[in-house]
């Protein structure tokens, strides 16, 4: 296995995609590669930033909404009430 | 009686507070929109803002959020968090905007971003490993910035496919359902996003010489 082909694979092997055959391969090459393994670290840290970054309980409270949105909101509702039946 | 945004404190008091709401709201009372709307639209248009990127888009698409959630709270069920399913919707009404606004169909190459190989395979300059307390600075507060700025780099597609599985949940079958994509694609997408955001982050994390 080319390092090429290890990243190719990465997605697919850390969303439990692959074969046990395949995984094994992957495993053969990490154990020879510290170049690959350092990738696939950073790879995981990527994934974990990008969650961190949007979703975090510590974000602050998102400013309140805007009064002409409420406004259209209202408006569009009234044009075209809830059928009941 | 409507709850008042500031009546909330931990998720009993939520959850109760979004049942007495969901009532109203299906017997139609404005106040009740109104209530709804100042206690989660703040949420929901930094959720729109992420993928439209222009605040009068997010605008746009959080009023268009509002309006389905009032015609379909009858077939809410409840099985979910209200503000889980108000995420949901409101995401569905910003890829409703990038539709319209053909933002999805642009082929931007995002090659630049991805790793080099040699002619044998080996990776062109392999830049090392992370550093820790790099990273760890990342998911702090204002640093986090960072990561948001980074992933608003990516070409749209691939930033939309990137919120959509690593952000906001959704499945490989989902994302490509709403994006009238095949889940193949929606996974060669979400891994050269991560290839690329990782491109972007890398000068930040990597332990720099002393
Ligand atoms: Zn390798």
């Amino acid at each position: 296995m080319t390092c090429r082909e290890f990243l190719d694979y990465i997605g697919a092997y850390l969303s439990g995609e692959l074969s046990e055959a395949e995984c094994r391969e992957l495993r053969v090459h990490l154990d020879v590669c510290s170049q690959c393994v350092d990738y696939l670290d950073s790879y995981q840290q990527t994934i974990r930033l990008s969650k961190i970054a949007c979703c975090a309980d510590s974000d602050p409270v998102p400013g309140d909404v805007p009064e002409d949105l409420v406004k259209a909101v209202l408006a569009a509702m009234k044009q075209r009430p809830i059928e009941r039946a | 009686m409507i709850a008042h945004p500031t009546s909330s404190s931990g998720p009993a008091a939520e959850a109760h507070d979004d049942a007495e709401l969901l009532g109203e709201l299906r017997a139609g009372a404005p106040a009740a929109y109104v209530a709804l709307m100042r206690k989660h639209g703040g949420r929901m248009l930094a959720v729109a803002l992420r993928y439209l990127s222009h605040e009068n888009e997010a605008q746009e698409a959080v009023q268009d959020a509002f309006v389905s959630v009032f015609r379909a709270v009858g077939d809410f069920k409840g099985d979910s968090r209200l503000a889980t399913w108000l995420h949901r919707i409101t995401v569905n009404a910003a890829l409703g905007i990038l539709r319209k606004k053909k933002r999805l169909e642009r082929e931007t190459s995002i090659d630049a971003l991805l790793p080099k190989f040699l002619p044998d395979g080996h990776r062109d300059s392999p830049e090392g490993a992370w550093a820790q307390e790099r990273v760890q600075e990342l998911e702090k507060g204002e640093t986090r910035r960072m990561v948001r700025e980074a992933i608003g780099k990516l070409p749209e597609i691939h930033r939309t496919v990137l919120m959509m599985r690593d952000i906001d949940e959704f499945s490989t079958e989902e994302t490509g359902r709403l994006l009238g994509i095949q889940p193949n694609a929606v996974k060669a997408r979400l891994h050269r996003a991560r290839q690329a955001l990782r491109t972007l982050l890398e000068p930040h994390c990597r332990g720099v010489c002393p």
